[in-house]
């Protein structure tokens, strides 16, 4: 388990957080992701616990975007500091890996403020064409409509973006080049 | 990837049940093994694929490989803590990935040989992604039914990954290899450069033993070979090309045997570690 630096308790007592389990989960939920900050970890689907232990502790578990995102540290810190901040004296923050996350998991307004901030939403990812389809040649992927001027004419230039989450794309009508989150 | 500390904030294995899993000693040993050999085979190609980093031929080629070597890297430290954390259930003294990754010399790697041959020109280095991301592809998918938790929640995670990193260099393979006369023989000397390495790769030999005591846990290589086959031949052919038959064929990096390579490879990797121990970022 990741336990976050500065678990100890502060002074003699620490008085268990007033706070409920769902105001709890608002507010992890509610951190910005660093990369992107206009979605919140909510929005990402990558908080996928909050409990309180018998002991008082605030246990938060997140699941990475993918294995290596540099972000993933980032994120468990900005918890931390966010528990802490609302008055929570003793946080452990912890990443697990199963189940494996999906952009199946980020919510319709995730989507909508992707759009608004310039960046395509993912399309439904489907398991049948990146897992379980075993050899193949190149799939046939509709292409990302750009969020500028809403054209679907437009070009994929590189698999691979500015962060791992993301390629990069080429409006054909609007001429503006745009990132588009990746359906895993 | 010249990070100081790999480890700042490790991702971790131990909430996962291990209570299915036989506790012998011997499967202990032998399931270190096998996963350090996994995640020294990402932790190497991770590494020389980071050479790439301000050489590539195009920036967005850059930011491709720079990003498909960090999802090795994820997958090397995922896979380097689980080793390191069962080798301590054994001995008593855990090693983490950066001991791992850091700390050990040569002959103590793992790794196959092709994943420590140099990077050659953009098309050996395209020939050896589409060998070791088709391989990776299988490996990942019949470890999804692994009964080791720890191996199975990688795999879910890392086959997406990898489902990316495949597309990528088959779409370069065949651009290459269907281009230019030019580019067809530079591909085509790419795939003869690199094809000696396969063998090692899907050979069971060395690792019987250890794959005998993990039924279940590991996935044997050398049952992977012909959907592997089947995969990256088509890609070879779309693309024009000839699938080599080389008259010569690696062996040994499993048992810690290397080439030259990796004696070039490892002090450029482990240099910041060992001139200042436990500095991080």
């Amino acid at each position: 388990m990741t336990t976050a630096p500065g678990t100890t308790p502060i002074g003699t007592g620490w008085p268990p957080s007033p706070l409920t389990v769902e105001q709890l989960r608002e507010i992890a939920g509610g951190v910005p992701d660093p990369e992107i900050p206009v979605l919140t970890l909510h929005d990402l689907g990558i908080l996928r616990d909050v409990q309180v232990t018998a002991d008082g502790t605030v246990e938060v578990t997140l699941t990475p975007t993918y294995t290596g995102c540099p972000a993933t540290g980032v994120i468990a810190g900005d918890v931390e500091t966010a528990l802490r901040t609302a008055g929570v004296a003793r946080i452990a923050v912890r990443t697990v890996l199963a189940p494996a996350w999906t952009t199946d998991w980020m919510s319709r307004d995730g989507h909508r403020k992707l759009r608004e901030y310039g960046i395509a939403p993912p399309g439904p990812c489907r398991p049948a064409q990146s897992v379980q389809s075993g050899p193949r040649s190149i799939g046939l992927t509709l292409s990302a409509r750009c969020p500028r001027c809403g054209s679907a004419r437009t070009r994929e230039i590189s698999r691979f973006g500015s962060t791992p989450c993301k390629s990069l794309w080429s409006c054909l009508s609007c001429a503006e080049p745009f990132d588009s989150f990746k359906a895993i | 990837m010249t990070a100081a500390s790999l480890s700042s904030r490790p991702l971790h294995t131990d909430d996962v049940d291990q209570t299915e899993i036989d506790q012998t000693e011997i499967n202990q040993t032998a399931l270190a093994t096998y996963v350090l050999g996994l995640g020294d085979d990402a932790l190497i190609l991770a590494q020389r694929l980071g050479e790439w980093i301000t050489r590539a031929p195009q920036i967005e080629e850059d930011i491709a490989l720079g990003n498909i070597a960090l999802d090795l890297l994820g997958q090397a430290r995922t896979l380097l803590s689980y080793a390191g954390d069962l080798e301590g259930r054994i001995s008593g003294t855990p090693r983490d990935e950066d001991d791992l990754a850091f700390l050990r010399d040569e002959r103590e790697f793992r790794n196959v040989h092709l994943v420590e041959i140099e990077n050659g020109d953009f098309a050996v280095t395209m020939a050896r992604q589409l060998v070791f991301s088709a391989y990776q592809y299988e490996l990942y998918t019949a470890l999804l039914t692994s009964i080791d938790p720890t191996l199975s929640a990688l795999a879910a995670k890392a086959v997406k990954e990898v489902a990316y990193h495949r597309d990528h260099a088959t779409q370069w393979v065949i651009r290459l290899g269907d281009g230019t006369p030019e580019s067809h023989d530079r591909m085509q000397a790419a795939l003869d450069r690199v094809w000696p390495y396969v063998e090692e790769v899907f050979d069971s030999a060395d690792t019987a033993g250890i794959l005998a005591g993990l039924p279940g846990i590991a996935a044997d290589p050398a049952a992977l070979r012909p959907v592997w086959s089947f995969f990256v031949e088509n890609v070879i052919r779309t693309a024009t090309l000839s699938v080599p038959a080389p008259t010569w064929r690696s062996r040994g990096g499993r048992t810690g045997y290397h080439s030259e390579n990796l004696g070039h490879l490892l002090p450029d990797m482990q240099n910041l570690h060992r001139s200042h121990p436990g500095a991080i970022w």
